[in-house]
């Protein structure tokens, strides 16, 4: 622990990887909640929708963190 | 548990955890296949079959409390996941397999927070990997069989009413998505979200546990009290993500059982 920083690189990459996703995820949940807001009886079909675009933006942050562990 | 507070104590600095953590020795010898995923696996197969046995045995018009458990879960996947998804028309034969895909991931998954077990079968990246090839038979075969070989990736890689220049830019890009991009990021998606998580929690439990033993002074116990709080609360997100994900596994399953049969417009 001599000030050193031991790891890798790829984690860093990684960080800079999730703000992309990061920035998806957010806008989908804002545009689901202020559609809810505008018609409360459409929650049941956006619910679906947005836990779909979470689902393929989250993908991207989760290719990062596993190519970040497998590349060497 | 006791093997990762060794591998944490080894050192003289703090050693944080890492994929190897997710590698255990078998349990009867140390090179055996039969490992703590596998018996996880095997134990969370007989869990949700028996418990849904249980659950329809002596089926009553005024439902016991098993019977209603399993029909409240059931319906959910009914309601929410298949007729929505599939449609009413063809929703209903898949609902038996996308209940039981339901239930054992989110058994396999939650194992990552029971205390004891503490380990999410599906961060290795084998057991999602097989769910998420079943998936990619099923709606391929229904798909070739509803359509017919050449209509069906006629269907998918040239959508009409496009020029016909796109035509050059979209069929590969279609053809890839579906074909390969799909079965990949469905297991991708399960395995890294319980490994990130299972990852999350160790690092905060073997931290503070770091911090409060081997680092100590009133830092230490400040910010390991703080650590080991944190991974509390952290256990509690992790069971959210965990059905969560259990849910987008089955509702992408699903979407794609639904694609393939949708007829075209």
């Amino acid at each position: 622990m001599n000030g050193t920083v031991n790891g890798s690189l790829n984690m860093i990459g990684y960080g800079l990887a999730a703000i992309g996703p990061g920035v998806g995820i957010g806008l989908i949940f804002a545009a689901y909640i202020s559609g809810v807001a505008r018609q409360p009886e459409s929650r049941g079909m956006l619910q679906s929708i947005a836990i779909l675009g979470f689902a393929l933006a989250e993908a991207l942050a989760i290719i990062g963190i596993g190519l970040a562990f497998a590349l060497k | 548990m006791s093997i990762l507070l060794a591998a944490s104590a080894e050192g003289d600095g703090f050693v944080s955890p890492g994929p190897k953590d997710f590698e255990f020795p078998g349990i009867f010898s140390p090179d055996s296949w039969f490992t703590k995923p596998i018996l996880i696996v095997i134990v969370a197969a007989l869990l949700v079959g028996v418990l849904f046995y249980l659950a329809a045995r002596r089926a009553s018009v005024v439902p016991s409390k098993g019977q209603f458990a399993g029909e409240s879960l059931y319906g959910f996947v009914r309601n929410d996941i298949a007729l929505d998804a599939i449609g009413h028309r063809d929703g209903m034969r898949f609902v038996p397999y996308l209940a039981t895909l339901f239930s054992f991931i989110a058994v396999m998954n939650i194992a990552g927070i029971i205390p004891l077990v503490q380990f999410p079968a599906s961060s290795r990246i084998a057991f999602p990997l097989v769910l998420a090839v079943i998936a990619w038979v099923i709606y391929l075969y229904l798909g070739i069989k509803k359509h017919g070989f050449v209509k069906y990736f006629k269907d998918m890689m040239f959508p009409a009413g496009i020029p016909w220049p796109v035509y050059i830019l979209l069929a590969p890009i279609e053809f890839f998505s579906t074909v390969i991009v799909r079965p990949l990021t469905l297991t991708l998606r399960l395995t890294f979200n319980m490994f990130a998580g299972h990852l999350v929690l160790l690092l905060f439990v073997l931290g503070g546990e770091y911090l409060l033993v081997d680092y100590g002074g009133a830092v230490g116990i400040v910010a390991g009290s703080v650590s080991i709080f944190g991974s509390i609360v952290l256990t509690f997100f992790e069971g959210f993500v965990q059905l969560l994900q259990a849910y987008v596994f089955t509702l992408l399953t699903a979407l794609y059982i639904g694609g393939a049969l949708a007829d075209e417009h």
